[in-house]
C-alpha cells in the first residue's frame, strides 16, 4: 500500500528510514526527535526528501531518481496535525468544506453527514475554531482530513496536545474511523498505549532511522 | 461659519477624490510588493526596499521634482504614458500619483508586517487540503493578514489626504485641478483676509482625518476578530 524510503539531512540531524505500510493503522513510533514527523511532512509534500522514494497504492509521489516530485496539493494525502491547524477565519463548517471547495467537487451532503455523525460535531458546525476545546478541535481536524476523501491519512500526534481524560475521550473516534473505512492510515505516536489501542503494524525509530518494524508486540 | 464656498468644496471634494484613487490604485502593488518583501529572497532586496522607503526620508520637494521629471510631458515615462492617453502634469491625476508614491511605504510597510506574522502551518495545512500556491494565498494568507492590509490602506488614506510637498511641486496648486485641502489653506494664509476660509478648510481636514481614524479602528478590530477565530 504505501512504500517510503527517505533521506534527509536537517542540520546536524539525519533522516534516513525505509519502512512499508499495509491498510491499517501503521504506527511511527519513537521518542521526540526520532524524525517522526520530518517523514509524515516528506510523505505528505511539506518537505522534500534528499533522496528516496515514496508511493501510495502503486503511485509515485516522490521518486529522486525519476525525478518525480508531486506538490502536496495533488497528493491526496490528509494530514492530521498535533495543533490541529483549524483555519482562524473559517467557521467549523467551512474548515469541514475546504478540501472540497478547493477539488471544486460539488458538496456530498450524506458524506458531510456522516462524518459529522461519525465523530459527533454536528453540534460545533456554526462555531469559530477559537471557541473550541481541544478535543472537539481535533476531532474537527480529524474531519475536515476525511472529508478531503484523502487515499492515505497521516495523524502525526493528534493526541499529543491533550491531557489524559481527552485522550481517552477521542481515542474511540479514531478507533471507529478504523473500523469504518479502510483508508491507511500512518499514526505517529509516543504512547505505547495509543498505539497499542489503534494500530496493526509498528515502525520503531530512533535517531532518524528504522529500529525495527512488525506487529505491536514490539512494544 | 460652516457655509463653504464653491471653491473650498472642490477642494475637500478634489481631496477626497484624489487620496481615495491614490490608496486604491496603489493598494494592489502595495500587497505585492509588500509579499515580495516578506516572503521572497533575490538579488536586489536591500535597493528595492530602499526604493520603497525613500520618499519617507527625501524631502518632499525632492520627490516631487524627481516625479516631475519622469512623468512630466517630457519625462521619461511620461511622454511615453502620453501616448496611451495618461497625462499626469498638472492634473488630478499627478497629484494622486505624487500621494500615491508618498504614502506607498507606510502602506508597504503596514502590510508586510501582518504577511510577515501569518503562521505559515496554515498554508500547509491548506496545501495538504488540496489548495495550490495561488488558491492558499486567497482563501488563507491574505485573509489572515486582512486586519495589517486595511490598516496599511488607511494609513495611505490618511497620508494621501495631508499630501503637499510633492503634490505641489510635481502638479502645481490650481484650483478644481489640483489644488487640494492643504494646498488651498496654504494659498488662504498667503493672501490677506484669508484666516477665516483657512480655519475653515482646517476644520475639515481634522474632521476627515479624525473620521477616517475612527472607521479604520472598527474595521480593524471586525477582521481582528475574525482573524482570531472568536
Amino acid at each position: 500500500m504505501l512504500a517510503v524510503d527517505v533521506e534527509k539531512k536537517l542540520g546536524t540531524f539525519e533522516v534516513n528510514a525505509a519502512f512499508q505500510g499495509d491498510s491499517g493503522v501503521t504506527a511511527l513510533f519513537g521518542p521526540s526527535g526520532s524524525g517522526k514527523t520530518s517523514i509524515v511532512a516528506m510523505i505528505a509534500g511539506l518537505s522534500r526528501p534528499d533522496r528516496g522514494r515514496i508511493a501510495v497504492g502503486g503511485e509515485v509521489l516522490f521518486d529522486s531518481a525519476q525525478d518525480v516530485d508531486m506538490p502536496p496539493h495533488r497528493r491526496g494525502v490528509g494530514y492530521v496535525f498535533q495543533d490541529g491547524r483549524l483555519f482562524p477565519h473559517l467557521s467549523v463548517a467551512r474548515n469541514l468544506d475546504y478540501g472540497r471547495w478547493m477539488s471544486g467537487k460539488a458538496r456530498d451532503e450524506a458524506q458531510v453527514k456522516h462524518v459529522t455523525e461519525l465523530l459527533d460535531i454536528g453540534h460545533l458546525l456554526k462555531r469559530r475554531p477559537g471557541a473550541l476545546s481541544g478535543g472537539e478541535r481535533q476531532r474537527v481536524a480529524l474531519g475536515r482530513a476525511l472529508l478531503m476523501q484523502p487515499r492515505l491519512m497521516l495523524l502525526d500526534e493528534p493526541l499529543a496536545s491533550l491531557d489524559a481524560a481527552r485522550k481517552s475521550e477521542i481515542l474511540p473516534y479514531f478507533q471507529r474511523l478504523r473500523d469504518e473505512t479502510k483508508l491507511p492510515m500512518i499514526y505517529v505516536s509516543h504512547d505505547p498505549n495509543e498505539v497499542k489501542a489503534l494500530a496493526s503494524r509498528v515502525v520503531l525509530l530512533d535517531d532518524g532511522r528504522v529500529k525495527a518494524a512488525g506487529g505491536i508486540e514490539l512494544l | 461659519m460652516f457655509e463653504l464656498s464653491p471653491e473650498e468644496w472642490t477642494a475637500v471634494a478634489l481631496s477626497l477624490r484624489v487620496a481615495l484613487v491614490a490608496t486604491a490604485v496603489s493598494l494592489p502593488f502595495g500587497v505585492a510588493v509588500a509579499w515580495l518583501l516578506a516572503r521572497k529572497n533575490f538579488p536586489g532586496k536591500a535597493l528595492l526596499n530602499a526604493l520603497i522607503y525613500l520618499p519617507l526620508v527625501l524631502p518632499p520637494v525632492v520627490t516631487g521634482y524627481l516625479l516631475l521629471i519622469a512623468f512630466g510631458r517630457r519625462g521619461i515615462f511620461g511622454s511615453a504614458l502620453e501616448n496611451i492617453g495618461i497625462v499626469f502634469s498638472f492634473r488630478w491625476t499627478g497629484a494622486a500619483l505624487a500621494c500615491g508614491v508618498m504614502a506607498f511605504p507606510l502602506m508597504v510597510g503596514a502590510i508586510r508586517l501582518s504577511l510577515e506574522a501569518v503562521d505559515r502551518r496554515f498554508e500547509d495545512a491548506a496545501a495538504t487540503l488540496g489548495a495550490s500556491r495561488a488558491w492558499t494565498i486567497a482563501t488563507v494568507t491574505l485573509p489572515l493578514a486582512l486586519p495589517g492590509i486595511i490598516a496599511g490602506a488607511v494609513l495611505a488614506f490618511a497620508r494621501a489626504l495631508g499630501e503637499f510637498g510633492a503634490t505641489i511641486t510635481f502638479v502645481s496648486n490650481i484650483p478644481g485641478e489640483t489644488q487640494t485641502i492643504s494646498a488651498a489653506i496654504y494659498t488662504l494664509t498667503q493672501v490677506p483676509g484669508g484666516d477665516a476660509q483657512a480655519l475653515r478648510l482646517v476644520v475639515i481636514a481634522v474632521i476627515i482625518s479624525f473620521a477616517a481614524l475612527i472607521v479604520s479602528e472598527w474595521f480593524g478590530r471586525r477582521a481582528g476578530a475574525r482573524v482570531h477565530g472568536v
